[in-house]
Order: structure tokens, then sequence, then C-alpha cells
């Protein structure tokens, strides 16, 4: 049993018609999906994210103003979740809502624990 | 727009109830304050909206929407605040964007909001709360009075009734009573414990005098929302909800002739029976025929089956006190008191006459229970003078003056001990 993050690229777009039926029923399926993980009791978290973004680099700290990746390589959300084994969270990554759209992309990522 | 103060007021009345049950069923009833000050900014900005714009098309409607969104403004700004649990059920995808959407339309659906009512009702009537705080609790939280209300319909203090809230109030934070539906096993005994609570409140607005009238009324309208909802509720519809369901109609039936225009209590002999109104005596032997399954009988059945005969006869003298006496014997038998061991002696005057009725007072176990009651003396003045002993009825009649808690009621035992003297 481990924790696994989920991060989404691509997918949702920008300009979307939030009132459009198409897009509630989009939304819909993101309900089914993750009220099935919380049944399980395998949710703990998602959230989307919004599209502008900023980054800090080096011991310089540099700031940069996004978008700095390409439209579809950009994070545009994380669901964090407990699975048995990796092969489990990509099962469940497969139901994920983002793959609807081609440029969708789920990345399934084990919380690591550092040693003390 | 004068009447959108008047709109607003009656709409608090019929929805509040189901936007609080809603409401605590998303914050938790540790939280109900929370829920309350939801339903009171929705009620202000609907005021302020539709005194510029007019009121909308679909009034209700528009409460919820903005209801539910202050609520998820809330949850926005909550989401990971240790006064707020949204780690069970469903509540945990209120945390999430991508699902606080869809799962704050499905909580406002219209077919659930009567099982978020009877979940309140149920949490409102937790055993351990008192039954004076759980009434209040139920007429604050479901029926949309306001504490004055409450205070006005008990006849005690809005301080009382603040009280009363805060520590039933206190008493939820505490103890986090989960918004549920008992289950098989405690079903019965919990919609018993509902029922108790619906029954103190139809009789607090039936049988309360020196109170307004319009209070009374609503406390019994109240009453029989509340218990008709528990005979829609497949999980409730058990033969004492229907006993009780038929109990309040038929009682409800004679209400108008109970008073005169000018407020003073009319007895049963000297009700005007055209008065009496033929449609609610009619849904009352529908609940009474839907009650008659399975092998309960309860005090509401047998009530019941008490307040039927008196709506279906024809005149005080022609009612079937033989049948009657029956009942109260086996009220008697099942549920022994005082109270109504009182009520079957005024039964057994009617059938056996004063002296097989003084012989029943007499026997009547934890007799000086009565002492403090007016009626019990009022009882023994009629049956005294019944048996032709004026003297002794005149002593029993200033007793029961003494003792009756208002005025009307001092004025119908007078006039009893006027007729004396006319004899």
């Amino acid at each position: 049993m481990g924790e696994y993050l989920l991060l989404f690229r691509g997918g949702q777009d920008g300009g979307t018609d939030h009132f459009s039926e198409k897009w509630q029923q989009h939304m819909h399926r993101w309900m089914i999906w993750m009220a099935e993980l919380q049944k399980k009791g395998q949710f703990l978290s998602a959230q989307p994210l919004r599209h502008e973004g900023r980054q800090v680099s080096g011991p310089e700290k540099t700031i940069k103003e996004g978008p700095f990746m390409e439209g579809n390589e950009k994070v545009s959300g994380y669901l964090l979740c407990n699975a048995d084994n990796f092969d489990e969270a990509v099962e469940l990554a497969m139901g994920c809502p983002v793959l609807e759209f081609e440029s969708g992309k789920v990345e399934v990522r084990e919380i690591q624990e550092l040693k003390v | 727009m004068d009447n959108i103060n008047e709109i607003s007021s009656q709409l608090f009345r019929r929805e509040s109830g189901k936007m609080i049950s809603i409401l605590t069923r998303i914050f938790g009833t540790e939280n109900l304050d929370t829920a309350e000050d939801v339903v009171q900014q929705t009620f202000i900005e609907a005021i302020q909206t539709w005194k510029i714009k007019g009121l909308p098309e679909n009034p209700a409607g528009w409460l919820f929407l903005v209801a539910k969104n202050k609520a998820i403004d809330i949850i926005r700004k909550n989401r990971h605040s240790v006064l707020y649990d949204f780690s069970n059920d469903e509540r945990n995808l209120l945390k999430s964007e991508y699902t606080l959407a869809s799962t704050m339309d499905n909580l406002w659906k219209e077919d659930l909001i009567a099982d978020d009512q009877l979940r309140m009702m149920f949490a409102c009537c937790h055993p351990e709360i008192a039954k004076e705080n759980q009434i209040t609790l139920i007429l604050k939280t479901l029926c949309g009075f306001t504490t004055a209300e409450i205070a006005k319909a008990f006849l005690s203090s809005e301080d009382t009734v603040s009280k009363r809230l805060y520590r039933t109030k206190e008493f939820f934070r505490k103890a986090r009573i989960a918004l549920k539906i008992p289950s098989v096993e405690e079903l019965k005994s919990r919609t018993g414990t509902l029922l108790t609570a619906i029954y103190l409140l139809f009789n607090e607005g039936y049988y309360s005098s020196g109170n307004k009238k319009l209070i009374r009324k609503e406390l019994i309208e109240e009453a029989m929302l509340l218990c008709k909802l528990l005979t829609e509720n497949e999980h409730t519809q058990l033969p004492e909800v229907f006993a009780l369901m038929a109990l309040i109609c038929f009682h409800s039936a004679r209400n108008d002739s109970r008073t005169s225009p000018e407020g003073e209590i009319i007895l049963l002999p000297y009700q005007d029976r055209s008065k009496w109104d033929q449609s609610l005596i009619r849904e009352g032997s529908h609940y009474m025929d839907k009650a008659s399954f399975g092998n309960a009988l309860t005090s509401y059945h047998i009530e019941a089956a008490i307040a039927y005969e008196h709506c279906i006869a024809k005149s005080y003298a022609e009612t079937n006190w033989k049948l009657i006496l029956d009942y109260y014997q086996w009220i008697c038998l099942f549920y022994p008191s005082p109270i109504t061991e009182l009520n079957k002696v005024v039964a057994l005057m009617q059938v056996h006459g004063a002296r097989a009725a003084l012989l029943a007072m007499e026997e009547i176990k934890d007799r000086k229970k009565l002492e403090s009651y007016y009626l019990y003396h009022s009882i023994l003045g009629e049956i005294h003078a019944q048996s032709g002993d004026r003297s002794a009825a005149g002593i029993y009649y200033a007793r029961g003056i003494e003792l009756a808690p208002s005025e009307i009621e001092k004025k119908i035992i007078r006039e009893k001990m006027e007729g004396l003297k006319m004899e």
C-alpha cells in the first residue's frame, strides 16, 4: 500500500464554455470517477490548476512568468490517492476523464518515503 | 413592494427547514449555526434583491440557488479548517474543485429533501436530548419558527428558549451526532421518540389555553406536516405513525368549533357539530385504515379510535359511550396513568351513571396525583351534581376554579356552579 500522485497534463481547454452540456457531462464523469475512489476509501485529495503560472528557479531565485511550457505539457491538475501498488495506481489512472482529450496525459508517481 | 416582507416570511416558514436540513448534511450537526447563518443571509439578500427587482418566477428555487452558492463559498474558505469535517462519505468530494459543483447539485436535489428532513428530525429527537429541548429545536430548525414565536407558543420567555437552543446545539457540537436514518433495529424506538415529540407539539397547540389562537393553529399545522412527512417516508411507515396522523386529523377536524369568535373555549357537549371538517374526518379514517396492519396496538390507535367515535356521533348524548368506555378501559390497562383513569370516569358516568363514576373515581390508584389538577375537582363536582349532592358539588367546583390555570377555564366551571343554583 502506498500513496500515489496522479499529475494531469493537457485536457481541458481554457476557452471551454463551462455552461455547455458537453462540459457538464465531462465534469459529471470526473464526479463518477472520483466518487468511485472515495467509495473504495482511496481518495485523498484533488484539485485542478489555473493556466497561468510563475516559476522560481535556482539559488538566484529568478522568477519567470508562465506559460513556461508547451500548452499540452503543462500540469493541469492533480489527484492524490492510495493504491496497493504501482499497477493498481496505473489502473486507476486509466479511468481519469482527462484522457478523453487527445492531449490528455496522466503521470503516475509514487510518494517517496525519505529515510530518517 | 410592501408585500415582499410578508411573502418572504411565509417562504421562510415553508422553505427554511428544508434548507437547514440540506445545509446541516453538508456542514454537520456540530455546525448547525453555520447552516442557520446561511439561511438567514439568504433571506436578507432575497428581501433586498426582490424589493428592487421584484419577485422572481420561482422564489423557492431562487432561495435554494443563493443558499447553495453561499455554502460553496464557505466550503472553499474552510476546506482545510478544523471546524468542518468533510472527511466522510460524499462530503470528501466537496473539497475538490473537480467534484464540488456536481456534489453540491446532487445534495440539493428535490427528491432527496424529504430524507434530509427526516434525518434532521431524528437528530433533533436524539434520545439524549430532553423532550422540551427536542420540540424547541424542531420548531426552530425544521418549522422556521423564530425564538420569539417559540416563546409565545410555550408561554415562556425568549431567554429560556435561547438557553434551550444553546444547550442542544452545545450537545450537537460535543457529541457530533451523525445525520442518518437509524438502523432497522433502532428504527421503531427512534420513530417512537419522533412521535412523542410530534404528539407533544400537537397537544401544545390543541390544549394549551390562554394562548394566542393564531400561534396555536400554527403548532397544530406544523405537527400535522411533520407527521405527514413520516407517513410518506418508506423508512417510517409504521402502524403507530398512521395512528397518530389519524388522531391529529380527527382532533383538528373539530378545532374550529372549540372556540367562540371571542376566543372562549366551547366544550364538546356544546360544540356546533356542523362546523366539523368532514374532509379531515375522512382523511383521518383513511389513515386509520392504514394504521391497522401488523399487530401493533398503541395508545395512538386507541386515542384515535375514541376521537373517531366523537367525530361521527350526531350529538353528545348519541355518542357511542359504551364503545368509548371500552377503549378507555384498554388504555388504562396498557398505559395506566391517573389522567387516563380520569378520562375513563367521564365515559363511565355517561354509560353507568354518577354513582358508578364516583366508585370508579375512588378506586383510582395514585389519586393523590390528581389533587392539584383542576379538572379532577370539576369532574367530581359534576358527579356530585348529578347524584343530587349540591353542597358537595359546590365545594369541588370552588376548588376547581381555584386551581384552573386560565380565566377561560375558571369561567367554564363558574358557569357549572351557577347551574347548581338554578336547579
